[in-house]
């Protein structure tokens, strides 16, 4: 090992690599593999065909996540309340038998640890600081939030890590994303990296894993940081890092699949070995003063169409760039926005607070608070609130935030993806506005003709009791 | 993985940027459990636009899709790839690609081919009424005018698409370099190599 200054991806790519060919391609060691049933069924059936089996179940986790309706699972005698959709079903049931099958441990639909993959991931100790961790779902990128390696994979690599527990990778380039400064109040993880891809574009961080540096990040819960490397891949990247420190081992510490004992020292001194060496150098970076962060939420249908909550809808011409502004003038039709309308006066029918990008303990106590006293506007028709995970519904309930949810006119359902990408009945009529703190607002994502803005859980709240698109910073004192 | 190396045809002028796979494959089409028929759902909100290119009659079979910047942007769903191969191509031509859906495209034998902004524009003017032919063997594409466009690919990846290679069959000839890493790990890095249920 030479001693050029390393950055901290470099360091896990270098932990990682199995065999190097010629043209620079490795082969890169999988530490850990999260299986859901959306884009493993076709691998699990390739394995079979072949009669392949999986090279190490042990450093598998298998959880449901992306169909199950977010309605009780359970009837009063404890039997499976049927799905309705015949084909969310059988997905379902197809990666409850190939779990066992393949030896891999599967959390169950009413489980109590079940939950969105990303939620599932941190919580139990599965993901640590240092491994490498895929899954078949671009969101993967959240785990980066503990300084881990991870990123999302095709269903062929999804087989190809059952397999072989690797994966044939190029490394990719590095980019920093340094933000210093003070954030304003009211602007939390989620307005961060909105206005970090504002900045950027979506194709941004294409071909680069980013590491968040600055204060900014330092300051930041593992919760606040999991939501910013969520993002990453809303970036381009397909993998966004923030080392792991003091903040992250307490997180991880004592949590169920945790190293411990001497196992958990030795983890320890090489988790402090893998922060960005001084003098380290990234292919690309992009500084961002925190004072310019306001609370963000977006306009269009790209995660990059952001704007301060204070703005108004941009015109096609506002953008330089030939194809941007067809981009914008289409995006605009979908979501019928007119351009010089004050965002503020926007309102909004439907509102979801959940998906792997904000549905944690401190997102729903963040709702929590601005619901606290009030209520729903009539205006709005839907609003639920997913958490994450079984485990953080019990925390929730323990805090008694699902009583000031429910007072307040929303509904608290039961884990899982949700209206994020509307794959379970949890869906956003064509025509209507959602304000949702989900990661994605494409064409037709929260449903056909679905109009989505995304915004942190606070500014959700807010918009649910106002009914517009609302600054959580104006609204009016609580009852 | 079938063998590609000469793809030529009608070529689909999309041209659209920051194209994300919820456009290519929405997700409710993502509860099939196998890779076939998703051509049908392929671009469903885009066939609604009056005059798109995907439901133009004479784009019908078309083996090339010619996009913007960024193409395959967003989820990792190979059902993207996949509901290409149903429609029939299998080669896209854009400026950049998403590094997920270019993996996932190679993986199913669809070619993937960056090209600078003047050569798509030109690209899709020729495409408005003729043909246009890609071959991987010598990188090129070109037109019955006589555009000639190089590309660059992986050499790694062309040899795979020219020979149909199955890459979960090559990683497993190395069984014995994975199984000496996992040695190594369970020394150097012992609590990366188990979790706390196999250690029990």
């Amino acid at each position: 090992m030479t001693n050029t200054p390393r950055t901290l991806y470099q360091k896990i790519w270098d932990a990682h690599v199995v065999d190097t060919r010629d043209d620079g391609t490795c082969l890169i060691y999988i530490d850990r593999h999260l299986v859901h049933e959306v884009t493993s069924p076709q691998a699990f059936e390739s394995l079979r065909v072949a009669g392949r089996p999986v090279r190490r179940p042990d450093l598998t986790l298998a959880v449901p996540d992306h169909n199950l309706p977010t309605t009780a699972r359970r009837d009063a005698s404890g039997g499976r309340v049927p799905i309705a959709d015949a084909q969310s079903a059988q997905q379902l049931d197809m990666l409850e038998k190939n779990a066992p099958a393949f030896g891999i441990r599967y959390i169950g639909d009413a489980d109590r640890e079940q939950g969105i993959v990303h939620v599932v991931g941190p919580e139990q100790g599965f993901s640590l600081p240092g491994a490498t961790i895929v899954c078949g779902d671009s969101h993967t990128a959240s785990h980066g939030g503990l300084g881990a390696l991870a990123f999302g994979i095709g269903t062929s690599e999804v087989e190809h890590v059952l397999a072989t527990q690797t994966l044939l990778l190029k490394q990719s380039k590095s980019m920093e994303v340094r933000v210093e400064g003070k954030l304003g109040a009211g602007v939390t993880p989620k307005d961060v990296v909105l206005h970090v891809i504002g900045v950027i574009g979506t194709a941004g961080g294409t071909g680069h894993v980013i590491e968040f540096c600055g204060n900014v990040f330092e300051e930041m819960t593992v919760e606040g940081r999991l939501t910013v490397c969520n993002m990453a891949i809303e970036g381009g990247a397909r993998a966004g890092l923030v080392a792991p420190d003091a903040t992250t081992f307490a997180y991880v510490e004592g949590r169920p699949y945790a190293p411990t004992g001497a196992d958990w020292d030795k983890a320890l001194a090489w988790w402090k070995s893998l922060a960005t060496d001084k003098g380290a150098t990234f292919d690309k970076s992009v500084h961002i003063r925190a004072e310019d962060i306001q609370p963000t939420i977006t306009w269009g249908t790209s995660p990059e169409d952001t704007s301060a909550i204070g703005g108004v809808v941009p015109a096609p011409e506002d953008f330089a760039d030939a194809s941007k502004r067809d981009a914008v003038k289409h995006s605009l039709e979908y979501m019928g926005l007119t351009p010089g309308t004050k965002l503020t006066e926007v309102e909004v029918q439907n509102v979801f607070i959940g998906s792997c990008t904000n549905s944690r303990i401190e997102d729903i106590r963040a709702a929590a608070e601005v619901l606290k006293g009030r209520h729903k506007a009539a205006g709005v028709k839907w609003a639920i609130v997913v958490p994450g995970s079984g485990l953080v519904k019990e925390q929730a309930e323990a805090e008694g935030l699902d009583k000031i949810i429910i007072d307040a006119g929303l509904e608290w359902r039961e884990p899982g993806c949700s209206a994020c990408l509307a794959m379970n009945p949890d869906k956003v009529p064509a025509g209507e506005r959602c304000a949702s703190t989900s990661n994605r607002n494409f064409t037709g994502r929260q449903g056909p003709g679905a109009r989505t803005h995304l915004m942190s859980p606070a500014m959700a709240a807010a918009a649910a009791v106002t009914g517009k698109l609302t600054d959580v910073r104006d609204l009016a004192p609580a009852n | 993985m079938k063998a590609i190396n000469h793809v030529a045809g009608k070529a689909i002028p999309f041209g659209r940027k920051n194209v994300d796979t919820d456009v290519i494959i929405p997700a409710h089409w993502l509860k099939t459990v196998t890779r076939d028929g998703l051509g049908q759902g392929a671009f469903e909100a885009v066939k609604k636009e009056e005059g798109n290119v995907f439901t133009d009659p004479v784009n019908a079979g078309a083996p090339i899709l010619i996009a913007g910047d960024n193409f395959g942007c967003g989820s990792s769903r190979e059902h993207a790839a996949w509901a290409l191969l149903d429609m029939g191509i299998t080669c896209v031509i854009a400026p950049s690609f998403s590094d997920i859906f270019s993996g996932n495209a190679f993986k199913n034998g669809i070619l993937t081919v960056a090209l600078p902004q003047a050569a798509i524009d030109r690209l899709m003017e020729v495409a408005q009424t003729d043909p246009i032919d890609i071959d991987l063997d010598t990188q090129s594409v070109t037109t019955p005018f006589q555009d000639r466009f190089s590309f660059e690919i992986d050499a790694f990846r062309k040899h795979c698409l020219l020979n149909g290679l199955d890459e979960v069959g090559l990683t497993m000839a190395q069984g014995a370099a994975i199984s000496t890493y996992e040695d190594k790990a369970r020394e150097s890095l012992p609590f990366l190599a188990k979790t706390l249920a196999s250690a029990a």
